[in-house]
């Protein structure tokens, strides 16, 4: 017997489906067309001096043998650029008293971190840009560098911008009530502290920009490796003056970005700047040292965290403060404070309790800028919480599932808020707390490690429950005044053989966005995949839109796409009706067919509507005008942001001689709402819970006391690798927001949301029979060994 | 005024080459790396330099039959050699399998390691005809992925070579008398 239809089984029901990624292909050819490939006639290339200090004074530049050089064309200090590019500054209006010192492509008098590009050469070839760079030297007066988090909190540190009144960018306070009675009432209270260290993306593709201004025209197209195309369509025009409408951004094929790749760099900027200077294309692409010291580093976070408990385990309140330290400066134009903000904000979030208090100090140093990477802000709450949570249920002799079943938001408690203003619309923590359970085999790996323990072999089991932000609204950067868009837009046409395009606004990195997409109008129009092509990452041609950030692909662009691709099939059948006299109402598209509603008999192929209206609306009733492109846009409404729940658990040993760590086994549960791609959602969890366990593990930008980083380089900063990763098992849970039709909420940063929390409960787990703590990321051997006092 | 400077360096060499079956020749520089040869003056884009140290893996291109680091040998090292990238061995159809099975289970995202996880997958399936998972995870522990958990490459590895020794134990059934 075969099993009950579904609506699976529906011709083009894509919604659903682990369909492949048709543009992959191409990738697996070798037939990528990423911006370091490409090469445009008359091209030239930049490289950039880069200052060994952390903070200096720059008393002399000597150019004039570098200018000289053969095949060199342009030398460009700070001051050549400043001339044509306004400055700067990364601050947001909403955030009340945040600083930052305002920005230009290149310093005019003073570098304030090591690696900071000083100045630009612009030659025939990468090799003799750099063969020129030797020639400059440039003469500095060394300046005091602030390196330390917490040094550079201390009064009286030498200022990181000496024109400001401290290194505080930036303070906030959250404040719900009745913390310090909960505390004075509670059976336990828990305190601790931790430090996570700074790390970076490590994009396989390094950041790449070929910037070329047509002098003539005034016209200035940018191939860029960026993930938000329109933002820089906007930046460059606002910077450099030129019309909006006379800037195009290309992002092509895009090796990896994860956030990184949509800030503002100086030396983008920078290569916009040259390339009008000159009238001639100039392509500037990082190598690998230039991107650990000018990348934006992530993290960098110290937390003291209180948690009052009841006798019966029961979450009474939470009082934490944040330091984090952000480089020299805030990023343009999201801030360096949205991480420590979101941390401060999701701390405790799946837990039902009223009492939270929260202080957040933001604090500059002389380092390279840090900004929103992969799950921003979030790995930092969830680790803190979540092994606050498991300290707890220690002091009180719960089970770690015990301790979070008495403690989670219950389900039917929905619609509510987290006490730090989160609206939840619907989460689903119970039912994915009992799936965990049920995929680890929870009772049979306690019984494993218990067997091992006694023969000397230390087994750890960690779990982490988290809230993912998703789908977020204007609130989110639109208030505080940032020209970053929360709406997309999409254009969708009929072609004249019956097959469709799509260009949209939210942008391809190889998660599947151009897949997803193509699934949706496919679906909603009632044609095969292979007949809708979806083209993304081109400002001339696409409709403005916020592009790839915050996991609001699905969510935001997909629904962008639904309603837009509902909007031309009305439009299809309406002409459908007059060739056919029948009602709109009476058809649908079922198959490529104008088929009846009643009867699901096809009438006549959509490719023939299409052919009739193109070529012969002559025999379409007078007055008709065929509207078979439709563009639409669409902007969240509702609830400010769709949150995602789920939860992991980490199996893993640790080796108490050496300190090593194995991870075992991995597994993760998780609500994303509607799901469009099963094995895209799954490909998009494991590579975000990879990234989470290099983070616990391994990564960490290391750097000297006179603020050099000592690690720069993918010999000495260690990224996971196929060989200590463990295979990593997926359940999904699925509740639909009812905010919009399709219902999908993001899913690409829960993966790194919990897993280092996961990680870090393992690893103490494994050390309880020791005494040992430790609540330091990443959990390196020598902390390992230190926690066990062996080191 | 300081003097032109004249750059030694500048100074081309020419080397001849048999790449993706084809013989070709090349002027390129001492310090240019047979990345950079095949990239810059093949336009031979398929080969990536993620590091250009030998750690990431996705510069390889197989010399003479086996993988080698295209970043960490200079051109001229490689006159005379055989080269055979991604573009290659994707027209020849000797990846065809290995690149369905990517395909399939989406074992790659943005596909800039892709050319050299294939590259080395291709290299482990030609000496191992039945590897274990732990001995393909060790196979690629000289390639980066930043986008995939890893875990689809290693499934769709482990599914070429049994399909192959599928193919392959029917062929000998068939060939036996
Ligand atoms: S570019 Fe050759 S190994 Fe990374
Ligand atoms: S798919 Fe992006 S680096 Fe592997």
């Amino acid at each position: 017997m075969s099993p009950p239809l579904t609506s699976l089984d529906r011709p083009n029901s894509y919604i659903g489906r682990s369909v492949p990624r048709p543009n992959a292909k191409r990738l697996l050819a070798g037939r990528g067309r990423y911006v370091t490939d490409i090469r445009l006639p008359r091209m030239l290339y930049a490289a950039f001096l880069r200052t060994p200090y952390a903070h200096a004074r720059i008393t002399g530049i000597e150019v004039d043998a570098a200018r000289a050089l053969a095949g060199v064309h342009l030398v460009a200090t700070g001051a050549d650029l400043a001339k044509i590019c306004t400055p700067w500054t990364g601050t947001l209006d909403h955030f009340k008293g945040m600083t930052s010192e305002p920005q230009l492509p290149l310093p005019l008098d003073r570098v304030v971190w090591a690696g900071q590009a000083v100045i630009a050469v612009v030659a025939e070839s990468r090799a003799i840009a750099e063969d020129a760079l030797e020639l400059i030297s440039v003469d500095y007066e060394e300046l005091p560098a602030v390196v330390d988090l917490d040094a550079a909190r201390r009064p009286g540190m030498p200022l990181v911008n000496p024109v400001a009144a401290s290194n505080i960018c930036f303070r906030t306070q959250l404040d719900s009530g009745r913390v310090d009675e909960a505390f004075a009432s509670a059976a336990h209270v828990i305190e601790e502290e931790f430090s996570f260290g700074r790390h970076t993306p490590v994009t396989l593709e390094p950041r790449a920009i070929v910037a070329d201004y047509d002098s003539e025209s005034g016209a200035l197209t940018v191939h860029h490796a960026t993930q938000t195309p329109y933002q820089f369509q906007d930046l460059y025009a606002r910077h450099y003056g030129i019309p909006e409408a006379s800037v195009r951004v290309i992002a092509p094929d895009i090796g990896g970005s994860f956030g990184m790749k949509l800030h503002v760099y100086h030396e983008d900027m920078a290569v916009v700047g040259l390339s009008i200077l000159l009238g001639r294309p100039v392509k500037y692409v990082a190598d690998r040292i230039e991107s650990f010291v000018s990348d934006i580093h992530a993290r960098d976070h110290h937390v003291r965290a209180r948690m009052a408990v009841d006798a019966d385990g029961k979450i009474l309140a939470m009082d934490v403060h944040d330091a984090t330290a952000i480089g020299a400066f805030s990023t343009y134009p999201r801030t360096s404070v949205v991480e420590g903000n979101q941390v401060i904000r999701l701390i405790g979030a799946p837990y039902d309790f009223k009492s939270y208090r929260a202080a957040l100090e933001v604090v500059f140093q002389n380092k390279v800028q840090t900004s929103q990477y992969r799950a921003v802000g979030h790995p930092i709450a969830c680790a803190v919480t979540e092994r606050m949570v498991d300290l707890a249920a220690a002091r009180v002799g719960l089970d770690p599932f015990a301790m979070r079943a008495r403690n989670v938001i219950v389900d039917s408690a929905y619609p509510t808020a987290s006490p730090t203003g989160y609206r939840f619309e619907a989460l689903s923590h119970e039912v994915c707390l009992r799936r965990l359970r049920g995929i680890m085999d929870y009772d049979a790996l306690r019984a494993e490690q218990a067997e091992l323990r006694r023969r000397g072999i230390y087994r750890g089991i960690g779990i982490a429950t988290f809230v993912e932000i998703t789908n977020p609204s204007p609130a989110f950067y639109g208030v505080g005044g940032a020209r970053i868009s929360s709406q997309d837009g999409a254009t969708v046409s009929l072609t004249p053989s019956g097959e469709v395009r799509c260009a949209i606004s939210v942008t391809e990195q190889g998660q599947g966005t151009e897949a997803i997409i193509g699934q949706i109008v496919a679906d909603q129009l009632g044609l095969a995949q292979e007949h809708v092509k979806i083209i993304t990452g081109d400002t001339e041609v696409t409709p403005h839109g916020g592009a790839t950030w915050a996991c609001r692909g699905a969510g935001i662009g997909g629904e962008t796409a639904l309603q837009a691709a509902r909007k031309l099939k009305a439009n299809i059948l309406e002409i459908a009706a007059l060739v056919l006299q029948e009602q709109p109402a009476a058809l649908d598209v079922v198959d490529g067919q104008i088929t009846s509603v009643a009867t699901g008999q096809p009438r006549i192929p959509v490719a023939e509507i299409a052919r009739i209206a193109y070529f012969r609306s002559d025999t379409l009733p007078p007055g008709t005008q065929a509207q078979l492109t439709v563009s639409h846009h669409f902007a969240p409404q509702g609830y400010p942001f769709a949150f995602t729940n789920g939860i992991q658990g980490c199996y893993l040993e640790v080796d108490v001689e050496t300190g090593f760590i194995k991870l075992l086994k991995h597994y993760v549960v998780e609500d994303c709402g509607r799901i469009i791609n099963p094995m895209l959602v799954d490909e998009q969890l494991r590579g975000g819970v990879v990234q989470g366990l290099g983070a616990a593990l391994f990564e960490e930008c290391r750097y000297g006391e006179t603020g050099q980083l000592l690690n720069g380089s993918m010999a000495d900063y260690l990224v996971p690798m196929a060989m200590e990763m463990p295979d990593i098992t997926i359940d999904h849970v699925e509740t639909p927001t009812a905010d919009t039709i399709l219902g999908a909420k993001g899913c690409g940063e829960a993966g790194t949301a919990a897993a280092s929390a996961c990680v870090l409960n393992a690893v103490n787990d494994a050390l309880m029979p020791f005494g040992a703590s430790i609540n330091t990321i990443p959990i390196t051997p020598a902390r390992v060994l230190k926690a066990l006092n062996r080191f | 005024m300081s003097p032109p400077v004249d750059i030694e360096t500048e100074e081309q060499v020419r080397i001849r080459l048999i790449v993706n079956g084809r013989k070709v020749a090349c002027d390129v520089a001492p310090r240019d790396t047979l990345v950079d040869c095949l990239r810059q003056q093949l336009e031979l884009t398929g080969t990536h330099a993620g590091c250009e140290m030998g750690a990431c893996g996705a510069c390889l291109v197989q010399l003479d039959g086996a993988a080698v680091h295209g970043c960490l040998m200079f051109a001229v090292q490689a006159d005379g050699a055989r080269i055979d990238t991604i573009e290659g061995l994707s027209e020849s159809g000797v990846i065809a399998d290995l690149q369905a099975e990517f395909h399939r289970r989406n074992a790659l995202q943005c596909g800039f390691c892709t050319p050299g996880m294939l590259i080395t997958a291709h290299e482990l399936l030609t000496h191992v005809a039945r590897p274990s998972r732990e001995t393909i995870r060790d196979a690629l522990s000289g390639n980066f992925c930043r986008c995939t958990g890893y875990e689809a490459i290693v499934d769709a590895i482990a599914a070429v070579a049994a399909a192959r020794a599928a193919t392959a134990s029917q062929g000998a059934e068939g060939s036996s008398p």
